[in-house]
């Protein structure tokens, strides 16, 4: 009984609209933070789920992603169409159908709405930028327009709190008065064939047999749903779909445009007596605006104005909290230090459990910064100008406009790049987007680029030298990343996208609130679904370089270490302990393989340590060089690679020459020797397959890069 | 007939026809790209690609490729 109850308590809505209609700003306005992203297979965009209480109600909340049609052509718009027709099992179908729409361009926005008219579910419409279309000279009568489609209209404005409580209300009503909308007329012999059509499906689906799915069976071009209803419900209705087509041509009926031109005809008839448009064209604000943001010169200018500061922010603006979490960090192993006693527990501690919390936290100050630079574009409108600049630039690589920023956003860092690859929505696109973001070159590179270009590269050059090396390395990433993308477009992500059709949003204020949302979305789904991951893995390479912990003659290391006399035995023993360790032993063993590279044992185990993060490779260097734990000088560390002998041999020759210090940058240059990263793309793309791919992919372009180098290197000198 | 791809920025007209039978074409009517609607060319991207045209009171981006396939009439 009690269940019964509880569910008649509940109410279930999925929330429609198009892009750029404030959806997202709804939808948090509605169920405060209180929402999670929904689990559903094979579906790579976030479909998220919220609820919040009214009146003793439960109302649950289904955000189907922004769309301008419910017509599925992706498996990712499948599985909204299915929510919102109740057909995927993992989902109770909805109760009704809240659509939101853009009141300052109601035509095209009612396009969506007419299609969930169909699917004969009650329906609220909500409208967003009301004072946007009085600003505009369009004046709606909302009453009027409320009594001719029969259902709750309520004009809301999400950022600034108005209208939800109008709109919860609403809600709460709609399962008891059946607010069901009028359908779009089409031609006779439409809606005969579409009858026919209904007439079978609900043999096997019922009420869910929708006016709304018998219409898409009978007009779409690539067959997609009738191959699902095959698959899914064992439902051919292919024969009866073809003989209805042929009825229609017959009849003169043009299928590919006959349902747009029927809704848009419909939509003029509903809203001639409801809406006043301007009668003279006022030149909007936004048109006046976009001639100088879209103009050949100003434009440009201020587009790479505008990415030159959020760049510098990224870089700048971030290192000083990027330094404080890490001072932060160094304080608090420091007192872990004073309190507990040497041994694996201080180290676990210290070096595993608190480089790793640490290094997740650290992409905080980044992630915070790009995306609240990215919320204000996105916001304030002029996200869609900047891919609008840019799409010629990246159509030659196979990507769209919208994939610049994110690829600019990775040569900070990958990991807020990768994130920010969602305004992408082709997703093939963005897809490759992601694989090749890490290929830029991203600033824990420097590092490294720093330490070998002053070690080998800078002594004895010309001034120039340098900083033409460093150059040269940057470009690496800048060359390599589109050709990548081109190659996976063509290869691995072939096929027709979506054709790049994108609104131009009205320029509006940017609102604090959305911003913060955000920022505050970003940061915590970093955190939580990415960061545990993060720091699990770099737990466990400090793992691999601890154990086993015992020498040959059975001593525990660190109490030899405590009990060395110098500084030197300490450095000594370390060296022996790390050598000794399973990372270490796997360093010797891969010794073959990265010999045609020009390095040693040393370095194969310095590389294959700095799995976590490609800088940690500047410590893990000083230990197998046997300057110990924190070697605070690097200059000493250039030194000792600058006299490094092969295996330490002295008969030996220099372990480094220029093709072998050139070789292992330019490894680093490609590697993806990054764990965040890789978790980050496995939060983006929801599956390992991708992380795992990007690796492989990388790590193997990384080696022959390196073996190439190396090797002309050698024949050259 | 011309198509959107050939005109001069400024152009006003209305859309007489969308060409092809493909989910593209679909798509732009979806969009609003019907026959028989007004449009204006508002700007060309710097780089001449894509185009930014006005149509049922808001402004859609629009790669040449697509716009080869959208005939206009300039009034």
């Amino acid at each position: 009984m009690n269940e019964i109850n509880s569910l008649s308590k509940t109410i279930r809505i999925a929330l429609l609209g198009n892009p750029n209609t404030g959806k997202t700003t709804l939808f948090n306005a509605l169920t405060g933070l209180n929402h999670r992203v929904g689990n559903y297979p094979g579906v790579t965009v976030e479909i998220k789920k919220g609820s919040f209480i009214y009146q003793g109600k439960t109302i649950e909340i289904l955000d189907i992603p922004g769309t301008y049609s419910l017509t599925p052509r992706s498996p990712d718009e499948l599985v909204s169409v299915e929510l919102v027709l109740g057909l995927n099992p993992l989902e109770e179908p909805p109760d009704a159908l809240l659509v939101l729409a853009d009141a300052s361009n109601l035509d095209r926005n009612l396009y969506l709405a007419t299609q969930a008219f169909e699917t004969g579910l009650p329906i609220i419409l909500a409208l967003s930028m009301v004072d946007l279309a009085e600003s505009a000279g369009i004046k709606i009568d909302i009453l009027a327009l409320s009594l001719k489609l029969g259902i709750p209209i309520i004009p809301i404005h999400a950022a600034k709190r108005k209208g939800l409580e109008e709109l919860k209300s609403g809600i709460i009503l709609i399962k008891a008065k059946k607010c069901i909308p009028p359908i779009p007329t089409f031609p006779q012999v439409v809606e005969d064939c579409r009858g026919l059509i209904r007439t079978q499906l609900g043999v096997k689906l019922g009420d869910k047999g929708s006016v709304f799915l018998a219409g898409r069976l009978l007009l779409e071009t690539d067959e997609f749903l009738s191959k699902q209803l095959i698959q899914k419900f064992f439902l051919d209705l292919s024969s009866l779909i073809l003989e209805c087509r042929e009825k229609l041509k017959a009849s003169g009926i043009n299928l590919i445009s006959i349902e747009a031109k029927s809704r848009y005809a419909w939509i003029r008839e509903m809203l001639a007596p409801c809406v006043r448009k301007p009668d003279k064209k006022l030149v909007a604000w936004t048109d006046r605006v976009d001639r100088v943001l879209t103009h050949k010169v100003w434009g440009m200018f201020l587009f790479f104005l505008i990415m030159f500061l959020m760049f510098n922010a990224l870089f700048i603006a971030a290192k000083p909290l990027m330094d404080l979490i890490g001072d932060g960090k160094n304080y608090l192993g420091q007192s872990v230090e004073n309190i507990i006693p040497e041994g694996m527990l201080r180290s676990l501690l210290v070096d595993g459990l608190l480089e790793g919390v640490g290094g997740v936290v650290t992409f905080l100050p980044q992630i915070i910064i790009l995306f609240g630079f990215l919320a204000v574009l996105e916001d304030c409108g002029y996200m869609a100008r900047a891919a609008f600049l840019m799409d010629r630039v990246m159509v030659k690589c196979g990507l769209s406009g919208k994939s610049f920023i994110p690829l600019l956003s990775s040569v900070a860092c990958a990991v807020p790049g990768v994130m920010a690859t969602r305004v992408i929505e082709d997703k093939k696109d963005r897809l490759a987007t992601i694989l090749v973001a890490p290929l830029m070159s991203c600033s824990a590179r420097l590092p490294v680029y720093v330490l070998f270009i002053g070690a080998l590269l800078t002594d004895g050059y010309p001034m120039w030298f340098p900083g033409l090396m460093l150059f040269c390395m940057y470009s690496i990433g800048f060359v390599t990343a589109p050709l990548a993308a081109l190659v996976f477009k063509s290869t691995l992500l072939k096929g027709k996208g979506t054709p790049f059709l994108m609104e131009l949003p009205v320029y509006k204020r940017p609102s604090f609130r959305v911003i913060f949302a955000r920022i505050y979305e970003a940061s915590f789904s970093f955190l939580k679904r990415a960061g545990t991951m993060i720091a699990a893995t770099m737990v466990l390479i400090w793992a691999v370089l601890y154990f086993p912990s015992v020498s040959s003659l059975g001593e525990s290391y660190p109490d030899l270490i405590a009990k060395a006399p110098t500084q030197e035995q300490q450095d000594a023993l370390l060296l022996e302990w790390k050598k000794n360790s399973y990372l270490g032993r796997a360093g010797h063993w891969i010794e073959p393989a990265v010999k045609p590279l020009g390095w040693d044992w040393r370095i194969g185990v310095a590389t294959l340590a700095s799995f976590p993060a490609r800088e940690v490779v500047v410590g893990t260097l000083g230990i197998v060089f046997g300057l110990g734990k924190d070697s605070k000088d690097e200059r000493q560390l250039l030194e000792i690679l600058q006299k490094a002998r092969w295996n330490d041999d002295p008969n030996q020759p220099l372990l480094f020459n220029v093709p072998s210090a050139i070789s292992l940058m330019v490894f680093f240059a490609l590697c993806c020797q990054c764990v965040s990263t890789l978790v980050v793309i496995k939060q983006e793309t929801r599956t390992w397959f991708w992380p795992t791919f990007t690796f492989v992919y990388m790590t193997s372009l990384a080696y022959l890069a390196a073996l190439v180098t190396y090797q002309v290197g050698m024949l050259l000198l | 007939m011309p198509s959107l791809d050939q005109i001069a920025v400024g152009s006003k007209g209305f859309i007489t026809q969308i060409e092809g039978e493909d989910s593209t074409s679909q798509r732009l009517m979806e969009m609003g790209v019907i026959e028989g609607e007004p449009f204006e060319l508002l700007a060309v991207a710097p780089m001449g690609d894509p185009l930014e045209i006005k149509i049922q009171g808001y402004r859609l981006s629009i790669r040449k490729t697509e716009a080869s396939q959208v005939l206009v009439q300039l009034t």
